[in-house]
C-alpha cells in the first residue's frame, strides 16, 4: 500500500510485518521514532504477540535481544551513534554466538565533539564485529531490506544491521509502498533457530573457547559471511520477483559499465549524485557510479567485475579512519587489486555537512582532471584548520580545538550550514 | 520540481508543516519529500524544513538551496538570518504577520519578484482565534493553497486531518480555510 510517511515510521511498519516476538529499545536520536512507533503498535495490540522491553541502556537493549534470540524468539532493536558504542560488547557477543538479531542503525556521527547529525562513524565502528551490514539508499529500500534482513539473519544464524542515513532518511517523508502481510508471510518463514536455550535440554552458549579452537570458530564466522554473498543476492532477487523492486543485493550500478571514471559510495547520497552525473554524461564525460549495498560481507568479486573497465575510481564516504584515511576506499583498493585503475578516497558529509550538487560537481571535475589527491576532504575549509594550527603553534594553552574552530567559523555561518 | 523552504522557530510547528505539505502533495497524486533540518531542539531557536514536490520520484537529498516558495512563520527572523538566500527570481513568499508588507523592511529582497508573489497573512491571530494557541503552521498552509496551483486547499485540509485526527484537526482545518480566504482576497 502506497503511503506518504516518515522513514522511521515506514521501517517500524516493515519490522512489524516481519512479526518480531521481542523488541528491545532504548531511545537515541535519530533512530528513536522507529522504536516509538513499534512501542505504540505493541501497546495497541496491532503487533501481537510481541514483547516490548524498554530497557535501561543500549547495552541492556542488545543484551535483552541476545537472551530472547537465544531462547528462540525473533528479536529486533535499533540504535545510533554513542548508543552503538555503549552496546559494543554485546554487538560482538551477538555475532560470536551466531544469534540472528536484526538491528537498525540510524547512522549518526560519534562524538566528541557531540554531533547528532548523519555520517557513518557508528556502523563503521562495528564493521569487523561479524554482523552483516546492509546500507540502503531510500526509505523504500529500507522497508524492503529490513524484511530481507530477518530471513537472511535466520538462514545464516548471524545478526544483521540495516544501516540508513540518520535524518536524511529516518526523518524524511516520502512515498513508500508498504508490502502486505500476505506478501511478507510468503517471503519470510517462521524463525527456526539453530540453537535454543531450553531448561529441559540445557546447553551452554558463549562459553570459553581456548587457543585450541578459537581460530576455527573465527574462521567459520568469516566463511559464513562469504557464503552470505550468494544468499544476499538470491534473497534480493526473490523479493524483487514478489514486489517488482530492486532492493538489497550486493551492489547497485548506475550506468557504470564501460565508464572511465566510476564513483563508488553507499547510502542515500547517490540520489543527489545521480543528478550531477546525468548532467555530466550529457556533456560527454565518461562517468558512472555504483553503490555498495552489502558492506559486510564485502562483495569483492562483484566489485572486480563491475569496475573491470574503469580507469579511475572515486570513493566517496561519510567516514574517516583517523590516521589512515577512507575506510570504504581502503576496502575498494583491496577489492580492485590487479585492476589497472587509480582509487581516490574522498571523505565528505561528516557530522551532517550538506552534500550538494554544486560541491559534488566541483569535486567530480577535479577527479576528471586528475586534481584529486589520494585522500581528499570534501568541502572542507583549510583556512579554518590552519587558524587552529597556527594558534597551537603560537601558544601552549591554545584551548579546546573544537571550541576554537566553532568560534572561527562563526555562529552566523554555522546557522547557514544547518 | 517545486521547492519550498519553511523558516520558523522551535515550537511553531515548522517540521509538522513540511510533513503535512508533503502529505497534501501525495493526496494530489504527486511525489513529495519533506525533510527537517534539525539543530539543537529548543523553543524559539530558528528552525528550517524543506519540501519538494514533483510528478516524478524525487532523488535529490541536498537542502533546498533555490526555493520556489518561502514560508516565513516568524517575521523577526528577517533580522536574524537571510531567509531569502537562493530564492528564485519568479519565487513566492508567504509571511506570517499582522503588519503591512511595507513595514517589514524587506523591499530590497522582494522588489524583483513578480507582482502579487509576496503575501502576508496574520496567521498567529487566526491561530489564536480558532485554536487558542499561537501555532501558525496549519494556518499558513491554507494560505499557501491560495497562492498558486501547486497545492489545493482540500488536500491541505485532508493532510491536516491525517496529522491531527479529531477535534484538533477540525479546528485547524477551519483556521486553514480562513487563511485561504484571507490570502485569496489579498
Amino acid at each position: 500500500m502506497l503511503k506518504q510517511i516518515e522513514g522511521s515510521q515506514a521501517v517500524a511498519q516493515a519490522v512489524a510485518l516481519s512479526r518480531p516476538e521481542v523488541i528491545s529499545a532504548y531511545p537515541i536520536t535519530p533512530q528513536t521514532h522507529i522504536v516509538e512507533d513499534l512501542g505504540l503498535m505493541v501497546k495497541s495490540g496491532e503487533l501481537s504477540p510481541c514483547e516490548f522491553l524498554l530497557v535501561e541502556s543500549e547495552f541492556g537493549a542488545l543484551s535483552a535481544c541476545i537472551g530472547s534470540s537465544a531462547a528462540g524468539a525473533r528479536s529486533y532493536t535499533a540504535t545510533s551513534s554513542q548508543g552503538m558504542l555503549f552496546m559494543m560488547e554485546a554487538v560482538y557477543n551477538a555475532s560470536g554466538m551466531g544469534l540472528p538479531i536484526v538491528m537498525t542503525v540510524g547512522n549518526r556521527a560519534i562524538g566528541a565533539p557531540i554531533n547528532i547529525w548523519n555520517d557513518w562513524s557508528d556502523s563503521m565502528s562495528a564493521r569487523d564485529a561479524g554482523w552483516i551490514q546492509l546500507f540502503v539508499e531510500t526509505n523504500q529500500e529500507a522497508v524492503d531490506v529490513h524484511i530481507q534482513a530477518f530471513r537472511l539473519a535466520e538462514e545464516l544464524s548471524m545478526p544483521v544491521m540495516v544501516c540508513m542515513d540518520g535524518f536524511i532518511l529516518t526523518h524524511s517523508y516520502s512515498q513508500v509502498d508498504i508490502p502486505s502481510q500476505e506478501l511478507v508471510d510468503s517471503y519470510l518463514p517462521p524463525f527456526q533457530p539453530r540453537q535454543v536455550l531450553d531448561p529441559l535440554a540445557p546447553v551452554s552458549m558463549g562459553a570459553m573457547v581456548g587457543p585450541e579452537a578459537f581460530t576455527e570458530v573465527r574462521y567459520l564466522a568469516h566463511h559464513k559471511q562469504r557464503l552470505a554473498l550468494k544468499l544476499i543476492t538470491e534473497h534480493a532477487d526473490e523479493f524483487g520477483r514478489l514486489t517488482g523492486r530492486d532492493s538489497g543485493g550486493l551492489l547497485k550500478e548506475y550506468d557504470c559499465a564501460g565508464k572511465e571514471t566510476v564513483i563508488v559510495t553507499m547510502g542515500s547520497v547517490i540520489g543527489t549524485m545521480k543528478e550531477v552525473l546525468a548532467e555530466m554524461r550529457a556533456e560527454g564525460h565518461s562517468i558512472g557510479a555504483l553503490t555498495v549495498r552489502s558492506f559486510r560481507p564485502f562483495p569483492i568479486e562483484a566489485l572486480q567485475e563491475a569496475l573491470k573497465d574503469a580507469k579511475r575510481v572515486i570513493v566517496f564516504e561519510k567516514s574517516l579512519a583517523v590516521g589512515m584515511g577512507g575506510i570504504l576506499a581502503n576496502d575498494i583498493r583491496m577489492a580492485t587489486r590487479g585492476l589497472h585503475l587509480t582509487v581516490h578516497s574522498v571523505i565528505g558529509g561528516l557530522g551532517g555537512r550538506p552534500i550538494t550538487r554544486t560541491n559534488l560537481r566541483r569535486m567530480f571535475e577535479k577527479g576528471l582532471n586528475d586534481q584529486l589527491n589520494r585522500i581528499h576532504f570534501h568541502d572542507m575549509r583549510m583556512d579554518i584548520v590552519n587558524r587552529e594550527l597556527d594558534r597551537e603553534k603560537a601558544q601552549r594553552r591554545s584551548g579546546s580545538a573544537a571550541e576554537n574552530i566553532l568560534s572561527d567559523v562563526g555562529l552566523v555561518a554555522a546557522a547557514k550550514t544547518i | 520540481m517545486f521547492q519550498i523552504r519553511i523558516h520558523g522557530r522551535g515550537g511553531q510547528g515548522v517540521v509538522s508543516a513540511a510533513e503535512m505539505l508533503s502529505i497534501a502533495a501525495f493526496e494530489q497524486g504527486k511525489h513529495s519529500q519533506a525533510v527537517p533540518s534539525f539543530g539543537s531542539e529548543r523553543m524559539g531557536a530558528p528552525v528550517v524544513a524543506y519540501v519538494r514536490i514533483d510528478d516524478n520520484p524525487i532523488e535529490l537529498r541536498e537542502p533546498v538551496l533555490d526555493p520556489n516558495l518561502l514560508i516565513v512563520q516568524d517575521p523577526t527572523l528577517f533580522h536574524a538570518i537571510d531567509v531569502f538566500t537562493g530564492l528564485r527570481e519568479d519565487g513566492w513568499v508567504l509571511i506570517n504577520t499582522s503588519k503591512n508588507l511595507q513595514d517589514l523592511q524587506i523591499g530590497e529582497a522582494t522588489s524583483k519578484l513578480p507582482a502579487g508573489h509576496v503575501i502576508a497573512v496574520s496567521a498567529t491571530e487566526l491561530a489564536m482565534r480558532h485554536l487558542g494557541r499561537p501555532t501558525p503552521n496549519t494556518v499558513l498552509l491554507g494560505a499557501l493553497a491560495a497562492m498558486n496551483d501547486e497545492i489545493e486547499i482540500d488536500a491541505v485540509c485532508s493532510a491536516i486531518r491525517k496529522k491531527f485526527p479529531g477535534n484538533v484537526g477540525e479546528a485547524n482545518v477551519i483556521a486553514a480555510r480562513a487563511a485561504y480566504q484571507q490570502a485569496a482576497s489579498a
